[in-house]
């Protein structure tokens, strides 16, 4: 698409009073003159851009690569010394040099499923409700909030949490309780047991559930505005109540990515450090083996552990153990976060049927 | 296609009942949903709350201008803190804009599988914690440069704006690949069209023409992914180490930032004093909250309002 | 007889008669409706009676408000914001816009099949159980019946008989149609609405719905929308004819077709506009 009408007139077509050799050449080859050629050295510039901006996705993988190359490294001496039992074992002890974290991954686990258990119902319930009952004026300022509450940053939450949430939950749920008959009862008064200074995995459970539901919320409520009206129609047409029709054909259809938000909630509570570190107490409840039951004991999570130890770690085996701490959680968020990709994915597959 | 529709035996008509109970669970449910709503929104009115009342109360101009005090400590302020949250923001973004851009136009450009394992692996990077990255600062920047600086025995060798920032432009880097290629697709395809079909090179039309049609949206991921990371805690731990003083040297007479020294930063002081038994230190805490979160949002707002600008100059 | 093509009728009487040349019985009366969306005036003085256990085809050009005259007599229209209805619908002399009307029994005696066939992600034995479960009945036997009742209704059993567990979703558009339609005859409705119920579907899966609306128009009134004129002279006895929100005649199909009153109607269906 070369030939635009040039501005400057062909010299050989504006003069034919000076016919020459040369000119009647350029008479019947029209070639505009006052544009160069397309040169190589353009197609050679294609060749580096294509090459710069492959190198910059590459970094990616790079980047991941160079990551578990540098934790493994660090964590060798670690993970010869150990082997195992690092993960097994319950003891962590600088001054023996016995480093151990089950205590570490049953708190990461404990202190999420707390967190889901109270942000899932709000988040659902949230969401329905910004998606079939809020009158059209409440959406703007409804996502607005959603996306303030996403955006403060957690050692911010962590601050609110030390001086008013766990003053709060002292008095209005600790002390009430532990004076209770709820630790009494068999089974599940071990989720009660003992006084506690405030700092818990209660409170960590809390505030992280604070932080996840926003980010449940926001996809939920997505997913249910992107269902289709005739669904709903269909429903009601049949007789049926606005519950009926949520619970029996909105949620099924939302379902799978429903599960999908659920879990890559979980999959940020497990690797929240900041606000967990601040409220979980960084020390070992009351018991010998590190691990309690007890929602009102403190303890630690593999980030927590990480953040709070690494002041403390002298080069060598104690450093070297944290990092495998490091590489641990590295390894638990992947797990979690692919697992949830495939659940979205099977029970998408389901729901679609044939289509 | 004989039917036998005639006279059907009416079962529904007996259980048709119990319509006041389906009613009643139906209010029932709906109205735990709008509780739910409603606590939801209370939490954030009470963080909201308790972080503005006691942020603004001990929110002082001095915050800005001095450094801590520590004779005093009801004086003093951080500003070392908010000089080094902003030298971290600049560090960062020389890595996380080249890659995050660059590597968001590859996904416009490129064919094939290899695009959406791309994809793939930078939602993986994306859900990496934060920490993990941290450690891998350390190990892959503080410890060399300790090494380098061996000399010095200095316990806090290699700990510095390097260090945090290659942390924290890693972090920028999956949101503002991800921003970029969305803009970037809805820059209308027959921009594309015309520029290459007027003989122009493939760079040259993402230079010249798509790129400043898609302009204010990528300034709107980078300000969205700075936002982010100004308020990361976790990979400072272990990248920057914290200062009471500002860490600049002279070049030609002004004062720059000490790149290799240890820095502060506002989510780390801020932790550290909430850790502290100090009320005043306490106080300031909740301050630097306050100017933490204002940063954050004042780069969020930024964000939408570079989107705003750019489409109405599309119209 | 009262022209109700061109001036009030003074009775309800003058009204039946005027519009049903058989003595059947009125199953809807539609009294001087008018309809809003907000501030526009969708529906403007219908009057109509449907005759029961007939099918009444409602005819007109896009937009003209037959959809939405549809959807007032199962009161769908309630769930969009800011919608007003003046005048009288009775549903067997019962009013059906009273305060003291329950929307859920109303929709259970009044079905709906939809323009594009909407069957929910759940297996076809579900879906048509939908409906009996919500209203009470979760007896296996009965349900089953149902089921294999309505899916012969619908002339789709033998298709699907062995595979009612397959999602809804693995079904031809055709198919699901009559799936929607097995799934509204399963709350035992008394009238079925149905809004342009073939307008996606191939000419086959349509002609069998013709003929399923045949059979069942025994049972059931039917009320359909289309925009397709043919299938109008085909399916219906009564049929009624809309433009920009009114009713400008309703009558006979075969009047209607072949000798209509009024000029519009005969240039819409001798195809001078649509």
């Amino acid at each position: 698409m070369a030939d635009r009408a040039p501005s400057v007139p062909l010299i050989t077509a504006a003069s034919p009073t000076a016919p020459s050799p040369a000119q009647s050449v350029s008479k019947s080859t029209p070639k505009p003159s006052s544009i160069p050629p397309a040169s190589s050295l353009a197609r050679f510039g294609d060749k580096i851009y294509g090459a710069v901006i492959f190198l910059a996705s590459l970094s990616i993988f790079g980047i991941i690569l160079w990551l578990f190359w540098q934790l493994t490294g660090a964590s060798l001496p670690s993970i010869r010394h150990f082997g195992l039992s690092f993960v097994t074992g319950s003891e962590w002890d600088e001054v023996s040099s016995s480093y151990h974290v089950l205590p570490y991954i049953f708190g990461t686990l404990f202190s999420s499923a707390i967190a889901l258990l109270l942000a899932v119902p709000v988040s659902i319930g949230a969401a329905i409700f910004l998606s079939e009952l809020a009158p059209r004026w409440i959406r703007t300022p409804a996502t607005f909030l959603i996306e303030l509450l996403a955006a403060i940053p957690s050692v911010v939450y962590g601050l609110w949490g030390i001086f008013i949430l766990i003053p709060f939950m002292k008095q209005f749920i600790v002390t009430p309780i532990v004076g209770s008959r709820l630790p009494h009862l068999p089974i599940i008064g071990e989720l009660f047991k003992g006084q506690s200074a405030g700092y818990s995995m209660l409170a960590a459970g809390m505030i992280l559930a604070i932080m996840v539901t926003p980010f449940i919320t926001a996809v939920t409520r997505d997913i249910l505005r992107a269902i289709p009206r005739s669904q709903r129609e269909g429903s009601y047409a049949l007789g049926a109540t606005k519950w009926e029709t949520i619970s029996q054909v909105v949620i099924p259809y939302a379902k799978s990515g429903i599960i999908g938000a659920v879990i890559l909630g979980l999959g940020r509570a497990l690797g929240e450090t900041m606000a967990v570190t601040m409220l979980i107490g960084n020390q070992p409840p009351n018991t010998p083996n590190g691990i309690s039951l007890s929602v009102f004991q403190p303890g630690y999570t593999l980030a927590s552990a990480l953040a709070n130890k690494f002041s403390e770690a002298s080069p060598g085996l104690s450093t070297s153990a944290l990092v495998e701490v490091g590489l641990v959680l590295f390894g638990v968020t992947i797990v979690v976060n692919g697992a949830a990709r495939l659940l979205v994915f099977y029970t998408a597959k389901d729901v679609q049927g044939g289509k | 296609m004989s039917t036998t529709l005639s006279s059907p035996p009416n079962l529904l008509a007996k259980s048709t009942g119990n319509v006041a109970g389906r009613k009643l669970k139906n209010i029932v449910m709906l109205t735990l949903c709008i509780v739910a709503a409603g606590l939801a929104i209370l939490v954030l009115g009470l963080v909201l709350f308790f972080l503005l009342s006691k942020g603004f109360s001990s929110l002082h101009i001095r915050l800005f201008t001095q450094l801590p005090d520590n004779i005093d400590t009801s004086k003093g302020g951080m500003a070392q803190s908010i000089f080094g949250t902003l030298v971290l923001l600049g560090v960062s973004s020389s890595i996380g804009l080249p890659f995050g851009i660059l590597g968001g136009i590859y996904q416009i450009e490129a064919r094939g599988r290899f695009a959406s394992l791309v994809r793939f692996f930078t939602d993986v990077l994306n859900g990496i914690p934060s920490i993990v990255i941290g450690i891998f600062a350390y190990a892959a920047v503080v410890v060399p440069l300790a090494a380098k600086a061996a000399l010095e025995h200095k316990p806090t060798a290699g700990f510095s704006a390097y260090a945090g920032g290659f942390a924290l432009g890693i972090l920028m880097i999956p949101t503002v690949m991800r921003t970029t290629e969305e803009i970037l697709r809805l820059v209308p395809f027959s921009l594309r069209e015309a520029s290459l079909g007027l003989g122009a090179t493939r760079w040259r039309t993402m230079w010249s023409v798509v790129l400043p049609a898609a302009r204010g949206g990528i300034i709107t991921g980078v300000m969205l992914a700075l936002a982010r990371i100004a308020g990361e805690t976790a990979p400072l731990l272990f990248t920057i180490f914290g200062n009471q003083l500002f860490a600049t040297h002279k070049v030609a007479g002004v004062s720059v930032p000490t790149l290799t020294a240890p820095i502060d930063a506002l989510p780390l002081r801020i932790y550290n004093y909430s850790q502290d038994v100090d009320p005043n230190h306490n106080a300031q805490a909740w301050a630097g909250a306050v100017v933490l979160i204002t940063l954050i949002l004042v780069l969020s707002i930024a964000a939408r309002f570079a989107t705003r600008g750019n489409m109405q100059e599309e119209k | 007889m009262a022209d109700v093509t061109t001036q009030k009728p003074t009775s309800l009487q003058d009204l039946a008669r005027a519009q049903t040349s058989a003595p059947t019985a009125a199953k809807i009366l539609v009294e001087n409706v008018d309809f809003y969306y907000s501030a526009f005036h969708a529906l403007k003085s219908i009057n109509m009676v449907i005759p029961d256990r007939q099918v009444t085809a409602l005819i007109g050009p896009s937009g003209c408000g037959k959809s939405t005259f549809l959807r007032t007599l199962n009161r769908m229209n309630d769930l969009i914001d800011g919608t007003r209805l003046t005048g009288k619908i009775t549903l067997d002399g019962e009013d059906l816009y009273d305060k003291r009307v329950d929307v859920v029994d109303l929709r259970k005696r009044v079905g709906m099949v939809f323009q594009k066939p909407n069957p929910f992600p759940m297996s076809i034995y579900d879906n048509i159980a939908y409906g009996p479960r919500i209203h009470g009945l979760t007896n296996r036997k009965k349900l089953n019946e149902i089921v294999e009742r309505t899916l012969r209704g619908s002339a789709l059993w033998e298709e699907v008989k062995d595979k009612l567990k397959a999602s809804a979703f693995a079904l031809s558009g055709g198919q699901q149609q009559r799936l929607c339609i097995a799934r509204t005859l399963a709350v035992e409705p008394e009238v079925i609405l149905m809004d342009e119920p073939c307008s996606a579907l191939d000419p086959n899966s349509t002609f069998r719905i013709e003929q399923l609306m045949e059979d069942l128009k025994k049972d059931y009134t039917i009320v359909i929308v289309t925009h397709n004129m043919q299938q109008a002279a085909r399916v219906s006895q009564r049929t009624g004819f809309f433009l920009r929100g009114e009713m400008k005649e309703f009558g006979d199909t075969d009047q209607i077709f072949t000798s209509p009153k009024q000029k519009d109607t005969e240039d819409y269906v001798s195809g001078k506009f649509g």
